[in-house]
């Protein structure tokens, strides 16, 4: 019964796939309306409405799948809504499908948790939240179903605007409202970039589809423009350095859920869009476009591992993390563009897919530890990673899920993590076929800072992890901690699943993949996968097979554990660990979360901007001290913020209150149009 | 072709009454007591009325006569009786205003009639009516109105040029295309009916709060 249900379903995907897309992403404005029914009621809104969202995010997750898996082609339609002349127009094609389809996997975990998480009390009302999310998930969908400028820009700022409002769901905190502004005002100095670039892109036409941009002739010079317009609005939101100021401070800010959707998911817009433009409206036309991505992506890359690392806020420290991984995504992109433009298709699709399916990964991981920082924050009331520990103890289930994401992050096998890294590093050993000499010498630098980064990544997970659920609990406090409940283990188990089958079974996501990449570069990865193993050039080269490192791992972990009970006195044991003669023992005297980022502090000293104030050998209370600052505020924002300043009170003489004065303002304005006007 | 009906005499005479038009215009100018400006105000709609009432004579328009009768209710009789009434009620009909200076704000004005005929002198060559030629003098006559604006402190007095630039406006319009349509006009002439009640709500609104009409004082309201 059920299952003819579903099989009936799919076959409606098959003949109409963007009918029932539209369909599917109009019932989460719908939700968001039936939010307002009983606003203050948690039970209704959190345990009612939001499974329900979740389940639209499972329909949205399946509709999107089958296309992708059925390869129908792009369908695009025009909607009887917009403005008189301007009629909104929709597609559906792989590139979006892709997205959709992560913004299905991921939005249904977070929207389950999310039932389990909100509780009243908590700023802003519940039903106003749920408007808020709901309607935030409905722009993002209707953001890559757009296939028109101005149906995008009003999704994007839709997107935005609701966004900052969950940001700033717990406005009476001063700070919150500060990260909220910060957040508002680069979204809508990307905003302004995305769209100037689509006035460029025009090309002169008027006309704003994008059917209309895809076949405009751009010259060079207007067609850079637009790439860089493009990399400047998108990179704003993606989080790029020199534009990622607002991520560390509005992650932070905001309730877990939203980070974890505002990380997860709405960063994947940025990449969309970037994609959208780069590839399908500008047809990669210069090389040089994907050097300049590449270098950011991976600048971007090397600073946020390096700064996770000496974070001490938990949620922090995940948002530096999710600027390196977009780092890794843009360097993805970057050395596809390079390639595309060189006319080596098999190696650009591979660098689009491990962008791709990294994306697709990182959505999944990184949803998935904020939402297990929420659980954590819900549970002890702390987020300061020195007041932490030790949890695995108080929260089994959050710890062994989150070990699944942290390790997933880290790069390792059998994960997901791993696939898209791998995959990445594949695409770099074939620069050296590059027809560019200088690049060709640059690069291997670029393979190197990538290899870097993952490392440290990986640094920073163990701290993150170690710290947060391993040791001693640092507080007495946390002895109290309560678990979470079903519903935000089943969201957490549903994105922990995820991160698996795909590190096991990367076909799947490779597949997924082929049709995007078949569009935007004309190739595929591995046309005929095999079940056991993914090889993205040739087997002989390269090959990945998850199930034998699953196996291998299960294996040595099982035998292991094995030995030690049969061969070791095979009963448990509690005893202090590390006892090495000391009397007592405290929590006080393990690593903690500053000492854990001290080497990289030290290593990587010229990225920071530190004041440390360090106690005397002498003081009997010591107090150590430090702040770390990013020295983009110092070198970047703080001259540009004081020159606008300075240009505003430099004009601030016309607001002198002279009525006679805005008069003769107006007048002179007049006298000079008509001059204007009388000399041509 | 309608140039042709009208008669030479009629077309001098329509010169005439822009003449006086602009010498009106400076008159308020150099006016000092605020009556005697709410007179030469009265007197520019009358002239405005002769004008629009001559110009649908000759050109055979029936709908400028109820223009022109518009003009003769609204801007001769029924404004200027509300501003004197105004002053009255405010006690400000002798109120000296102290100007700029005369002899600079007139030869500002001359500069600015000139300026207004040279731009009229393209306007002028695509106007296909009689009347082109007084564009020039229209124009001009909203630019002296404005200037009076600007070097005016008295509350009431804005509200006198303001008016002043609206008849400059529409002597323009009859001049250069024989009148707007009635359906602009009669909605012209409420909004500004309604901007007087408005402005006169203000003045007292003002006097109660600062004990004067002197613009100056609302200096102190802006942000700072």
């Amino acid at each position: 019964m059920n299952a003819q249900h579903v099989a009936d379903f799919l076959n409606t995907v098959l003949i109409h796939p963007l009918g029932l897309t539209l369909a599917v992403a109009a019932c989460w404005p719908v939700i968001a309306l039936a939010c307002l029914l009983r606003p203050h009621s948690i039970r209704y809104v959190a345990r009612f409405l939001f499974p329900a969202g979740a389940l639209v995010c499972v329909a949205m997750f399946l509709c999107a799948g089958t296309f992708l898996i059925s390869g129908h082609a792009p369908e695009a339609m025009i909607l009887p809504l917009g403005l008189p002349d301007l009629p909104f127009h929709v597609r559906l094609d792989a590139l979006s499908a892709f997205f959709l389809m992560i913004l299905g996997l991921s939005g249904a975990g977070i929207s389950t948790f999310a039932a389990g998480y909100f509780r009243s009390g908590e700023g802003t009302a519940p039903g106003l939240l749920g408007l808020h999310y709901h309607v935030f998930l409905a722009s993002m969908a209707v953001v890559m179903l757009a296939d028109d400028a101005y149906l995008f820009m009003v999704a994007w700022e839709t997107m935005a605007l609701t966004s900052y409002f969950l940001v700033t769901s717990q406005h009476r905190i001063p700070e919150i409202r500060q990260a909220g502004f910060l957040y508002l005002l680069m979204a809508h100095l990307g905003a302004v970039c995305i769209l100037l670039c689509f006035g460029v892109m025009q090309g002169g036409s008027w006309q704003f589809t994008f059917s209309a941009m895809r076949s405009a002739s751009l010259t060079p010079f207007w067609a850079t423009v637009a790439f860089t317009l493009a990399l400047l609005g998108f990179g704003a939101k993606a989080g790029l350095v020199p534009v990622h100021v607002w991520l560390p401070e509005a992650h932070p800010a905001a309730p877990s859920p939203v980070s974890a959707m505002m990380s997860g998911i709405m960063l994947k817009t940025a990449i969309y869009g970037l994609l959208r433009i780069t590839f399908d409206l500008l047809h990669v036309r210069f090389w040089q476009w994907g050097v300049a991505v590449l270098a950011l992506g991976l600048f971007s890359g090397v600073f946020g591992a390096i700064f996770a690392a000496v974070q001490t806020d938990m949620k922090r420290l995940l948002a530096y993390s999710s600027i390196e991984n977009v780092g890794l995504i843009f360097t993805g992109i970057g050395l596809s563009i390079l390639f595309a433009a060189s006319h080596m298709p098999l190696f650009a699709a591979l660098a689009l897919a491990a962008a791709l399916i990294h994306a697709l990964n990182h959505s999944l991981f990184k949803s998935l530890l904020f939402l297990a920082t929420g659980s954590v924050m819900h549970a002890t009331r702390q987020r300061s990673l020195g007041k932490l520990g030790g949890l695995i103890r108080f929260m089994p289930w959050v710890a062994a899920l989150a070990l699944i994401g942290t390790l997933a992050s880290a790069g390792l096998p059998p994960l997901n993590g791993f696939v898209s890294e791998w995959l990445l590093l594949q695409a770099f050993l074939f620069t050296p076929q590059l027809p560019h000499a200088f690049v060709n010498m640059l690069v291997p630098l670029g393979a190197a800072a990538l290899s870097l980064t993952v490392a440290l990544a990986a640094y920073v997970m163990v701290k993150f992890y170690g710290v947060i659920f391993l040791g001693q609990p640092r507080e007495a406090s946390l002895h109290e901690a309560h678990h979470s409940n079903w519903l935000e283990r089943i969201g957490l188990g549903w994105l922990a699943a995820g991160c698996v089958v795909i590190g096991v079974q990367p076909q799947l996501a490779l597949h997924a993949t082929g049709q995007a990449t078949g569009m935007l570069v004309g190739r595929a990865v591995a046309p005929e996968p095999s079940i056991w193993r993914i090889a993205p050039v040739a087997p002989e080269q390269a090959s990945y097979s998850g199930w034998i490192f699953m196996a291998v791992i299960l294996c040595v972990v099982a035998i292991t554990f094995l030995a030690v009970r049969l061969l070791a006195h095979g009963r448990v044991r509690r005893t202090a660990p590390w006892d090495c003669g000391y009397p007592w023992q405290n929590s006080r005297m393990q690593d903690t979360a500053e000492g854990f980022g001290q080497p990289i502090r030290h290593m990587f000293g010229a990225f920071f901007l530190m004041e440390r104030t360090l106690p005397s050998p002498a003081d009997l209370t010591p107090r150590y001290r430090i702040h770390i600052e990013d020295r983009f505020w110092r070198v970047f924002y703080k001259p540009l913020a004081s020159g606008v300043q300075r240009l505003a009170d430099a004009v601030a003489f016309l607001q002198g209150g002279r009525l006679s004065f805005y008069l003769l303002s107006s007048f002179l304005t007049l006298l000079g149009l008509l001059v204007f006007l009388l000399w041509h | 072709m309608l140039s042709l009906h009208l008669s030479q005499l009629d077309v001098q005479l329509l010169k005439l009454l822009a003449a006086a038009m602009l010498l009106l215009s400076f008159a308020m100018l150099s006016a000092r007591r605020t009556q005697q400006l709410i007179t030469l105000f009265a007197w520019q709609g009358a002239v405005l009325f002769l004008s629009t009432v001559l110009v649908a004579h000759e050109a055979g328009l029936p709908e400028l006569y109820f223009s022109a009768a518009l003009t003769l209710i609204l801007k001769v009789i029924t404004l200027p009786l509300i501003l004197h009434l105004l002053i009255r009620r405010l006690g400000a009909q002798w109120d000296n205003e102290q100007l700029v200076n005369i002899p600079v704000t007139m030869l500002a004005g001359l500069v600015l009639v000139i300026f207004a005929f040279g731009l009229a002198q393209p306007i002028s060559l695509l106007a296909t009516t009689v009347t082109r030629h007084i564009i020039g003098i229209a124009l001009a006559v909203i630019l002296l109105s404005f200037l009076m604006m600007i070097t005016r402190r008295k509350a009431v007095t804005q509200v006198i040029g303001f008016l002043a630039m609206e008849n400059g406006l529409f002597f323009a319009a009859t001049s250069a295309t024989y009148g707007m349509p009635m359906v602009i006009e009669l909605g012209i002439a409420l909004d500004l009916l309604v901007a007087v009640f408005i402005l006169g709500i203000f003045f007292f609104q003002i006097r109660e709060q600062f004990d004067s009409l002197d613009l100056h004082h609302l200096e102190s309201l802006r942000e700072e």
